[in-house]
């Protein structure tokens, strides 16, 4: 292996600077921030180590071309195009002789059972070998132009995952197994299960990235980046990996509805760090110290509809309420549907999924027919808590203002608008779709301060980096 | 003993020092080493952060000057400080004869001037690593002023002159993510990942750090503390605990882990309570009779 020269590195060495330099455009293509100087050290690394030893290149240009979590996972993938593990392979030789049958076709159950051994090994190296087996075996397509493409559905429909399973745990004898012992299996059985399948879709895009050039495949096959999830169409992964991002913004964003703490004269006089300073200048106190003002706290109402229409919206809200409220005392988070109700309670430090069952069962939401009324809603907040806005107070509303037909009450705005110091408005729908059909916002907007388009991550982050 | 020469001697002398490191974390310092850049290590609580720097500081025989960071942290704190009441003490011990100008120049001298972590670490002779710990809790001014002590590794103190540093220290920055650092500071630092590690890192790990341990109870322990990582928990069990909750069973005598003893020690590797009831659920744990 060490003998042969790696194969993203052309004979001259001239191959690898056009490689990290189109690797560079296409990571920034897909929304990671590499600067000019970082690209730079990305020449200045990669004379420090040893080219043919893949992972240490992988690590090495990570160190300088990434600078978040979140942007790690994008360079990983692109990282797995522009510097392939190898070359070439689908060629249709390159099944072991004992998973064919004498007419050199693929023997399923053979393949399944040398699949199951490898996964219950655990053994890395024999899990990679058989997940490009198994795209030689099953993911072939056949193109028009007789050219064969690889696709990892088809992998999948013919190595089924919950099959799987069920095979690797009734192949062990787990009758004298605790409940807890047998949890264990099937928790490291599934991981294992997680990386053949990632092993299946890189082998997948090489091939692909091989065929039709990488920067094609990087465009269609690598996943967005968290910030730019539309929040509707959000797998159960990315729900998990928004809740840590999350908490980041939810700091900003209390931090920067709070008056700025002002340096200065102001505060009342620090007779301690005075007469510190006066030593000084032997005990003439000419250089007097103030303490800083305290700053005011946030005051947050957040109100949320957590109707059906949005509701996967809802989910992202209600974490951000939570996470709110985890970090600032005077946060106080109120949920309709077709009523209104107080759910501070619910978030109190508790466990969030905790709070959505609570928030279900206990809260007080639907009034007639469960479909959203903000009119009802705005009417029952204005009774019973509008008193408490006052001018420290930010008011957040988030929700689509699609309202069934119903009355805008829009008056309730205008007056929230007058108490607090600041009223936005975070819709979850394109700003195209505003005002069209049962769309109200337009009777809303020329009250609050601004309402803005919050479909992803991203938007929430630009949001939060305006407030001032 | 000093700096790095390849990362296969970065590996080794990390490992002889007790630290395992990964792939990564190898790469990353011998380059930090070669590049002369500072390094900035994320991660979660506990998977072994303030443990890297004290590794590699024993493992180039450096001396160790750590800052640990905290909301408010200033210059004075982190930095210099000039000792106010030995300079009082000065000017009046120095009579009516003195002349203003020596008593001057010699008030702002070496000796009443208090080194901070930050100026003991420029200024050391011997090779130093400087652990900045948790850089994610202070202010944003006082961010910047790192970075200017990060890119020149010089400070100018208004009434001494500038102080260059005599070697340049191994930088090691640490954050939990409690919030973005800036990306100005990103950029100078090498940027770390520390997750928690693999199944058989985190057993090594563990089987070196309590040798005494056997392996079986280990393998036992990893595979719990792992599948309790895939739940969402308020606090998800680090490297740390794993540790803790090995030396815990060793100190009980105990040597197999089964329904009793987990609902018993659990409280060891997690923090809250409703932590526990979700490990509990997840594991099929009944739960003990006198809980309910």
């Amino acid at each position: 292996m060490a003998s042969q020269a790696p194969p993203h590195v052309g004979p001259d060495g001239r191959g690898l600077f056009d490689r990290i330099l189109s690797f560079v455009a296409a990571l920034r293509g897909a929304g990671v921030n590499a600067t000019q100087s970082e690209a730079i050290d990305a020449f200045r690394v990669v004379q420090h180590v040893d080219l043919a030893d893949r992972p240490v290149v992988r690590e090495a240009l990570g160190a300088v071309l990434v600078t978040s979590q979140a942007d790690r996972r994008t360079f990983d993938e692109l990282f797995d195009l522009w510097f392939p593990i190898r070359l070439g392979g689908g060629d249709g030789h390159a099944l072991d002789a004992d998973l064919v049958d004498d007419e050199g076709e693929v023997d399923h159950d053979a393949f399944v059972e040398a699949l199951v051994d490898a996964l219950m090994d655990g053994d890395e190296a024999a899990l990679r070998r058989m997940a490009r087996q198994a795209v030689d075996a099953f993911g072939r397509v056949e193109g028009r132009n007789g050219q064969p493409s690889w696709f990892s559905y088809r992998v999948r429909r013919n190595l089924d995952p919950r099959t799987l399973m069920d095979t690797l745990l009734s192949a062990r004898d787990a009758t004298d197994d605790s409940p807890m012992a047998q949890r264990l299996l099937r928790d490291e059985y599934e991981s294992r299960l997680r990386d053949f399948q990632a092993e299946v879709d890189a082998e997948v895009r090489r091939r692909a990235a091989e065929r039709q050039g990488v920067e094609d495949v990087a465009r269609r096959t690598v996943r967005p980046a968290i910030e730019d999830v539309d929040f509707f169409r959000m797998s159960a992964a990315e729900a998990a990996e928004l809740r840590t991002q999350i908490q980041p913004l939810a700091r900003k964003l209390a931090s920067r509805t709070q008056v700025k703490r002002t340096r200065g004269r102001d505060g009342r006089l620090d007779v301690r760090r005075t007469v510190r300073r006066s030593l000084s200048t032997g005990g003439v106190p000419f250089d007097p110290a103030f303490r800083p003002r305290r700053p005011h706290k946030p005051e947050l109402f957040v109100i949320t509809d957590v109707s059906g229409s949005v509701a996967s919206f809802a989910r992202f809200t209600l974490m951000l309420v939570h996470a709110l409220q985890e970090q600032f005392a005077k946060v106080r988070s109120f949920a309709f549907i077709d009523n209104l109700d107080e759910v501070t309670r619910l978030f109190d430090g508790r466990d969030f999924d905790e709070a959505i069952r609570r928030l279900t069962s206990e809260a007080d939401l639907v009034w007639l027919d469960g479909h959203s009324d903000y009119g009802r809603a705005l009417e029952v907040f204005h009774r019973e808590h509008a008193r408490d806005v006052t001018a420290k107070s930010t008011v957040l509303v988030l929700g689509d203002a699609r309202n069934n037909y119903r009355a805008s009450s829009s008056w309730v705005v205008k007056d929230l608008a007058h108490r607090a110091r600041k009223v936005y408005w975070l819709n979850p729908e394109a700003r195209t779709y505003w005002g069209t059909g049962d769309s109200i916002t337009r009777e809303y907007e020329p009250w609050v301060d601004e309402m803005v388009e919050v479909r992803n991550l991203g938007q929430l982050a630009d949001f939060i980096q305006e407030l001032t | 003993m000093s700096e790095f020469t390849s990362i296969v001697d970065v590996r080794d002398r990390l490992t002889d020092v007790g630290y395992l490191p990964d792939a990564a974390i190898e790469t990353v310092v011998y380059l930090a080493e070669r590049l002369g850049k500072p390094v900035l290590v994320e991660g979660p609580a506990g998977v072994g952060k303030t443990e890297l720097a004290k590794a590699v500081a024993a493992a180039r025989g450096a001396d160790l000057v750590r800052l640990q960071c905290y909301e408010g942290l200033d210059e004075a704190k982190a930095l210099y400080e000039w000792n106010y009441s030995k300079q009082l003490l000065r000017i009046q011990a120095g009579g009516e004869a003195a002349a203003w100008d020596d008593l001057h120049d010699d008030i702002f001298g070496e000796e009443y001037l208090l080194e901070r972590p930050l100026l003991r670490a420029l200024r050391a002779d011997r090779p130093t690593v400087l652990l900045i710990d948790e850089v994610d809790k202070v202010d944003f001014e006082f961010e910047a002023l790192l970075l200017e002590i990060l890119s020149d590794f010089a400070v100018t103190i208004p009434e001494f002159g500038t102080v260059e540093g005599t070697r340049r220290p191994f930088v090691l920055l640490t954050s939990n993510n409690t919030r973005e650092l800036s990306e100005a500071l990103k950029r100078r630092a090498l940027y770390l990942n520390l997750d928690y590690p693999s199944l058989e890192r985190e057993t090594a790990i563990v089987l070196s750090r309590v040798p005494e341990a056997p392996q079986a109870l280990v393998d036992q322990l990893v595979r719990i503390v792992r599948s309790l990582r895939q739940l969402d928990l308020r606090k998800p069990p680090s490297i740390s605990e794993t540790l803790d909750w090995t030396r815990t069973l060793l100190a009980l005598g105990l040597d197999a882990v089964d329904d009793t003893v987990l609902s018993t020690t659990m409280t060891v590797a997690l923090k809250y309570s409703q932590d526990v009831d979700k490990a509990m659920e997840h594991l099929k744990v009944p739960p003990r009779p006198e809980m309910n």
